[in-house]
């Protein structure tokens, strides 16, 4: 099970073995034996929840770094619209993007449109949709792995739509080859990202061949020296960056931005994992068939909110809903155009190639009767233990370690408390 | 030559107590996905136990559910203190209900839980005493199916 890729990696000089990544992993892939971290590859989801609680920063995102533009002939930078999140009131998105291009990127494309487009395609899709109910957005990386790892029922559930940012790299590579007579490969698309998940959606991407992407580079990461490259960009009035922006594309950056543009459909907008996994549930248990379509994010707040940005989330969230509300007060009709969206649709401009399979967790044993039997005796060993969930013996709760035990990875003397007794 | 292989686990189920509705059948599906149970019969038995442990909720006072699992198949068995089902073949029939006004705008008490229950198991036996209590035994069986 070792083949899945992640982009989030232990610094073992760095860790001290505080075990706060260890309680707060949504998965429980995390372990610490002999004072150091270490992720289990098949469990992790790659939310970025430990790379916040490291104390000692000894978790690191692998994002690209900024050399890798080198390779390429032509560079563009496709920012997340959370990036738009990052600063202050008064910079608006056209001003960061031309920022970035201040940085080195030969163009900067803003994301917005092309989310609007995939909107509008949504609303398409559930108009004609007779499968099962309700859809859930394939936006978040994350959320696409818990339901291939921990909810591989609900994998028909998730649209088969595919993501703004991957439609926009195809796009811009289709285009920027032929203006510039360059092979797609010598086109670099690089998606500015607030979480380390985008790493692997990218390097990995789930239920398809390959990205339209290049790499990936972190908001935090570039924030610095965007902000030192916009000083000398002038800024546009207000009204006129207003007037560029799109207004169901700028959603895309928080919780609940895609249900705003679903008015006609029963939706439902979800944060944070641990809530999240409580509506995956209720799915599960056929509690709701009533709903269209989900909106689910493992960061809270939505993309504002990911592990790699740099502002306070609520803050973020607050920027992104003042601008939708500027356009809507302003009566800017900033959306694409819906007929030529429908026409896009009819042609599978939307649509992902390739099929998503779950990856179930590898059960106890291949023979039933014998994970049975290693599964009475888990239960029989956690009888035997505490229940504190202290996490002393390096896995992060009682009910994890006696399965820790019963797998030959951890020995029953580990727990402390019990050797006291 | 497995006949010994058998996991049998215990939960009670207290009756009216909706804020811990649902927690059982959540344990049972995350059991029957360490085991690696086919993905198609953990989601029916996801939806009956839900079902069922709902119906207690609901009608009764407290419940006994016992999981029990051998390599042929899953059996789920409801014990329930409660007022008891005055005409089973009634209560099997969709949409009928005697849920009050209450429940039924909490979403729940549609008169859909027993034929679902039905709908999804291989095998569902019902018995009750009105006044006393309801007994509930649904299987899904295992040794059908060899591959996903």
């Amino acid at each position: 099970m070792s083949q899945y890729l992640h982009f989030i990696r232990v610094d073992t000089d760095k860790c001290d073995g505080r075990m706060q990544c260890m309680r707060v992993c949504p998965t429980q892939a995390i372990r610490v034996r002999k004072n150091k971290a270490r992720i289990i590859a098949e469990k992790c989801i790659d939310c970025g929840e430990c790379i916040n609680a490291c104390p000692s920063n000894a978790i690191i995102p692998l994002t690209d770094p900024f050399g890798e533009l080198t390779k390429f002939r032509h560079t563009v930078a496709i920012p997340s619209p959370a990036l738009y999140a990052q600063f202050g009131h008064k910079i608006m998105p056209d001003k960061i993007l031309n920022g970035l291009k201040k940085l080195g990127f030969d163009d900067a494309f803003d994301l917005a449109p092309s989310c609007g487009e995939v909107s509008f395609a949504i609303q398409e899709f559930l108009r004609e949709h007779k499968g099962p109910k309700p859809m859930i957005s394939n936006a978040c990386p994350t959320i696409v792995r818990l339901i291939q790892v921990k909810y591989p029922s609900l994998i028909n559930h998730l649209t088969p739509l595919d993501i703004p940012r991957e439609i926009a790299g195809r796009e811009i590579k289709k285009k920027k080859s032929k203006r510039y007579g360059l092979e797609e490969k010598e086109i670099g698309t690089f998606y500015i990202t607030p979480c380390p998940a985008k790493m692997i959606s990218i390097k990995q991407p789930a239920g398809k061949q390959k990205s339209y992407l290049d790499g990936a580079i972190s908001i935090s990461d570039i924030y610095g020296p965007l902000l030192s490259a916009m000083e000398n960009v002038e800024n546009e009035s207000y009204n006129k960056s207003l007037e560029n922006l799109c207004i169901l594309g700028m959603g895309w950056a928080m919780v609940g931005g895609i249900c705003r543009t679903l008015r006609l459909k029963n939706s439902l907008a979800v944060s944070g994992l641990t809530e999240t996994i409580k509506v995956f549930d209720d799915i599960e248990k056929g509690k709701l068939k009533h709903i269209d379509y989900i909106e689910a994010y493992s960061c809270p707040q939505g993309c504002v909110g990911g592990s790699l940005t740099v502002e306070n989330l609520y803050i973020s969230y607050n920027k992104i809903l003042k601008i939708i509300e500027a356009l809507e007060f302003q009566k800017i009709k900033a959306c694409p155009d819906i007929q030529k969206v429908r026409k896009k649709y009819a042609q599978n401009y939307f649509f992902k190639k390739g099929k998503l399979e779950p990856r179930p967790l590898k059960p106890l044993n291949e023979d039933l009767a014998i994970a049975i039997k290693k599964r009475k005796e888990k239960e029989e060993i956690y009888a035997s233990l505490p229940k504190i969930d202290c996490g002393a013996c390096g896995s992060p709760t009682c009910m994890a370690f006696a399965e820790d035990v019963v797998k030959g990875e951890a020995k029953l003397t580990d727990c402390v408390i019990r050797k006291c007794k | 030559m497995h006949a010994e292989a058998e996991l049998s686990l215990n939960f009670e189920i207290k009756g009216k107590n909706f804020s811990q509705a649902g927690t059982i059948s959540t344990k049972i599906k995350e059991i029957l996905q360490e085991l690696g149970i086919p993905m198609s019969i953990i989601r029916r038995t996801a939806i009956a136990a839900y079902e069922a442990e709902m119906n207690v909720v609901m009608y009764a006072d407290r419940a006994n559910l016992t999981l029990c699992l051998t390599p042929a198949g899953i059996t789920i068995s409801i014990n329930d203190k409660g007022p008891g089902i005055e005409d089973i073949k009634q209560a099997m029939e969709e949409g009928f209900s005697t849920a009050t006004d209450e429940i039924r705008e909490m979403g729940f008490g549609a008169g859909m839980g027993l034929p679902n229950i039905k709908k999804n198991s291989d095998k569902m036996k019902i018995s009750s005493i009105p006044g006393k209590g309801t007994s509930l035994d649904i299987f899904f069986s295992l040794s059908k199916v060899s591959e996903q």
